[in-house]
């Protein structure tokens, strides 16, 4: 059977899942529980959020530096205002998806580079965590404390989650007109203009959609830690980045895979726990962390190198 | 002619490119049930023509009329009016699928089960045109080939979806087809045509044209210089229609170049003849834009200038065309853009040594007339043509023996031109050797010998007096002929 490339591509990231996995299991047999899973893959499912936002805007050649202030700033929104007055935390929530559009009409309009204007928002962002908690604090509303600890039966949670959001999201990119014409406009914007399509609508949607799931993985975390912070996800924005590119993405060209973002988002949060198995120093875990990383990334270029070479012979 | 309404008419079209004159009172009327053929070489401005069509661009004199009215022109009345294009570069998003473009290309003409309906679109369409195609319309654009892909646009074109189809624009639409898809297509755009539709084709393959289109329009230098039904042309007439009249030779008469000494660089490539390249000599590549000049350019400098071994004495330099693309440093100094390629030359210790770098664009300023008042401004204070002057002057300061030059008159006025010629003979004269790849035929007549391009390689070699305009013609529009009829 001859695998398309597209295969190839999502192929790597569930492979990389499954060796980290296995070598998990080998470490610590009793991770192979319900619980055991459930504690592995917790804090998977706001990474998985945050890096479905991100892909939404690296499907449209962008990218994001304000997602781990972004997700932050909703984690302490949620923490605060949503647990205290329901209705205005809401209304915050629904006006930052709002600004998220606006981003993205403001960069589309004015040709401005989307990482500098996002790097500028991420002090925003974070400066708005700061003022609505200064100190670490608040609480989680009930319900979504509870819809964060729902024992589902056959599998946890955090993996039920993980498999619902990736299918919701895949329809929404790969399978819905409107993710067509998003990913259209990362692969050759000029060619959907001329097709009569507005380019600034797609990508203002683009962009709604990345807050709406930078949100959720804000309002995921809280449920998680019942409390926030204003530092709580700032590494969110490499990890998201990081979750997109291992999960088959691709920086520019509108190649994403939301099924593989998810991939990638709990490999990256299994790396850590696999590097705690192995008992190293925690001065040394970044780094090790980055080294899988690479690995995974190298292994991906070099498939792709090999389906150029067979094509290049066909 | 005609008494039925023109479907869409320029009439007196005028278009401007800063210095550069690319329609120059053009009037066409197409007519439903025809197929136009459109000719010409670069520059004759066929392409601004096409895009006036289209509505990509606006006039500065003249106007567009659809269906007799004339009214507001643009991209969107040109779409409800069923006009479609085919653009010489590839226009599909190649990460969606072919169902996925179709979706994109044709807005508005599907329910929520979209999936399947564009599938059964993008099916259709090629079935139509290209029957026993072979595509498969879930497959990514990507992974298909290139033919596979024009294929794809070109079915597109003609699909069924939405406003029907009443003109379809095909900019060289077969230069990836084989001739047997090739000729698929144009027995469709026989049938589209006999069913009333509208075609314009343009094409170099001129057999194709005579075979395929009603009437010819043949172009040059912003005007239609020929308008007559195909059967009153033969391929030796349009060559010569798009030929301009007897003109005085730019050639100044030179000593015969010295017997043929010891080449400075050869470039062979698997198909069509070698390109080699001597001391003093000055080599023109030609033949229609895109057709292989600028990938040999590059390739030679991706040779001559190995990323590791730059250094005090380079091989090669390369005057970019494109100046925004590849060409100056655009927050730099006039100096700095001029010497940034003799800096190994002009540095002590280290150190940039500032006074030789001073000394050495001074000298250049006055050799080459750089019209500034000082060399410190930024060098977007230049004009476009003075901004062209540098990059040579940067060219000739690197001690290089071979220059290679992408097209670099593009929009330059005409008395820097002039200037430049001047100093491009001297620097042969003194032994440098050039590679000039011009989309102007004229200025092939300035060079020693002249390698004309088709389909990505060298096809003719031309010596002395045999570079003329007419040889040049022939030699790119040429070919196919016997394939074309297939």
């Amino acid at each position: 059977m001859r695998l398309s490339p597209d295969l190839i591509r999502l192929a790597v990231p569930f492979l990389a899942l499954a060796a980290l996995l296995a070598g998990v299991f080998w470490l610590q047999p009793r991770a192979m529980s319900y619980t055991g899973l459930n504690l592995l893959f917790n804090l998977a499912v706001p990474i998985a959020l945050a890096t479905l936002a991100q892909m939404f805007i690296i499907a449209v050649n962008d990218l994001d530096l304000s997602m781990g202030a972004f997700v932050s700033f909703a984690a302490c929104v949620t923490a605060t205002f949503l647990h205290d007055t329901p209705v205005l935390g809401a209304l915050i929530l629904a006006a930052s998806v709002a600004a998220y559009a606006a981003l993205g009409v403001v960069i589309h309009l004015r040709g401005l580079p989307a990482i500098v204007v996002t790097l500028g928002m991420s002090f925003v962002w974070l400066g708005l965590a700061v003022m609505i908690l200064p100190a670490p604090g608040g609480a989680a509303p009930a319900w979504l404390r509870a819809l964060m600890t729902v024992r589902p039966p056959l599998l946890p949670m955090a993996l039920a989650a993980s498999i619902l959001i990736a299918l919701v999201a895949h329809l929404i990119i790969a399978r819905s007109a409107l993710g067509v014409l998003i990913r259209g406009v990362g692969g050759n914007e000029r060619s959907v203009a001329r097709a009569g399509w507005s380019v600034l609508r797609a990508k203002a949607a683009a962009y709604a959609l990345a807050g709406l799931f930078g949100v959720l993985a804000g309002m995921a975390l809280v449920g998680l830690t019942t409390s926030a912070d204003a530092n709580i996800a700032l590494r969110y924005t490499l990890l998201s980045i990081a979750g997109v590119i291992l999960g088959g993405g691709e920086f520019v060209g509108g190649r994403v895979s939301a099924v593989g973002a998810v991939v990638g988002a709990l490999t990256l949060a299994l790396a850590g726990s696999f590097l705690s198995f192995l008992r190293l120093s925690p001065d040394w875990q970044i780094g090790a962390q980055g080294a899988i990383l690479i690995l995974v990334l190298a292994l991906r270029l070099g498939l792709d190198a090999l389906e150029r070479r067979r094509r290049g012979r066909a | 002619m005609s008494d039925a309404p023109a479907l869409l008419s320029v009439s007196d079209a005028r278009l401007r490119f800063g210095e550069v004159t690319a329609l120059d009172g053009v009037s066409l009327a197409l007519r439903p049930g025809e197929c136009l053929g459109l000719v010409g070489h670069n520059g004759a401005g066929k392409s601004t023509l096409v895009n006036v069509l289209n509505g990509g661009l606006a006039l500065h004199a003249g106007s567009v009329a659809a269906g007799g009215r004339a009214g507001r022109w643009d991209v969107a009345a040109a779409r409800a009016m069923g006009l479609r294009c085919v653009f010489q570069e590839l226009s599909l998003c190649p990460n969606l699928t072919v169902a996925e473009n179709a979706r994109i290309l044709h807005r508005g003409h599907f329910g929520l089960r979209w999936r399947a309906e564009a599938r059964r679109l993008a099916r259709a369409a090629l079935d139509a045109v290209f029957p026993g195609h072979g595509i498969d319309v879930r497959a990514q654009v990507a992974s298909l080939a290139l033919a596979q892909r024009q294929m794809v646009e070109i079915a597109l074109a003609f699909a069924e979806a939405g406003t029907p189809a009443r003109l379809v624009i095909l900019d060289e639409p077969t230069s990836s087809l084989d001739a047997g898809i090739a000729g698929q297509l144009l027995a469709h755009v026989r049938r589209f045509v006999a069913a009333g539709g509208t075609v314009v084709l343009i094409s170099h393959i001129l057999s194709e044209v005579l075979a395929t289109a009603t009437r010819i329009v043949v172009m040059k230098d912003g005007k239609v210089v020929a308008d007559r039904p195909a059967a009153a042309f033969t391929q030796a007439g349009l060559v010569a229609a798009m030929g301009s009249t007897a003109r005085e030779r730019q050639r100044p008469d030179r000593a015969a170049a010295a017997a043929a000494p010891e080449p400075l660089a050869v470039h062979a490539s698997p198909r069509g003849l070698p390109v080699r390249v001597a001391p003093g000599e000055v080599v023109g590549l030609t033949g229609l834009a895109g057709h292989g000049q600028t990938e040999l350019l590059r390739a030679l400098h991706e040779r001559l200038a190995p990323a590791w071994a730059a250094g005090r004495d380079p091989k090669v330099a390369y005057v970019a065309g494109d100046r925004r693309f590849d060409g100056i440093l655009p927050l730099w100094s006039i100096r700095r853009n001029l010497t940034i390629s003799a800096l190994a030359a002009l540095t002590r210790r280290g150190l940039v040594d500032g006074r030789a770098e001073a000394a050495a664009a001074e000298a250049w300023r006055t050799r080459i007339g750089i019209r500034s008042p000082d060399l410190g401004l930024p060098i977007l204070s230049l004009s476009g043509g003075n901004q062209q002057k540098v990059l040579f002057a940067r060219a000739l300061l690197a001690a290089a023996p071979l220059v290679l030059m992408d097209d670099p008159m593009r929009g330059v006025d005409v008395g820097t031109k002039q200037e430049v010629y001047g100093i491009i003979r001297a620097e042969a004269a003194a032994g440098r050797a050039f590679v000039w790849y011009s989309t102007e035929i004229e200025e092939m007549e300035l060079c020693d010998r002249v390698y004309v391009f088709r389909e990505g390689a060298a096809v003719a070699e031309l010596e002395g007096e045999e570079i003329t305009e007419a040889a040049i013609l022939a030699a790119s529009f040429a070919g196919h002929a016997a394939e074309a009829l297939a």
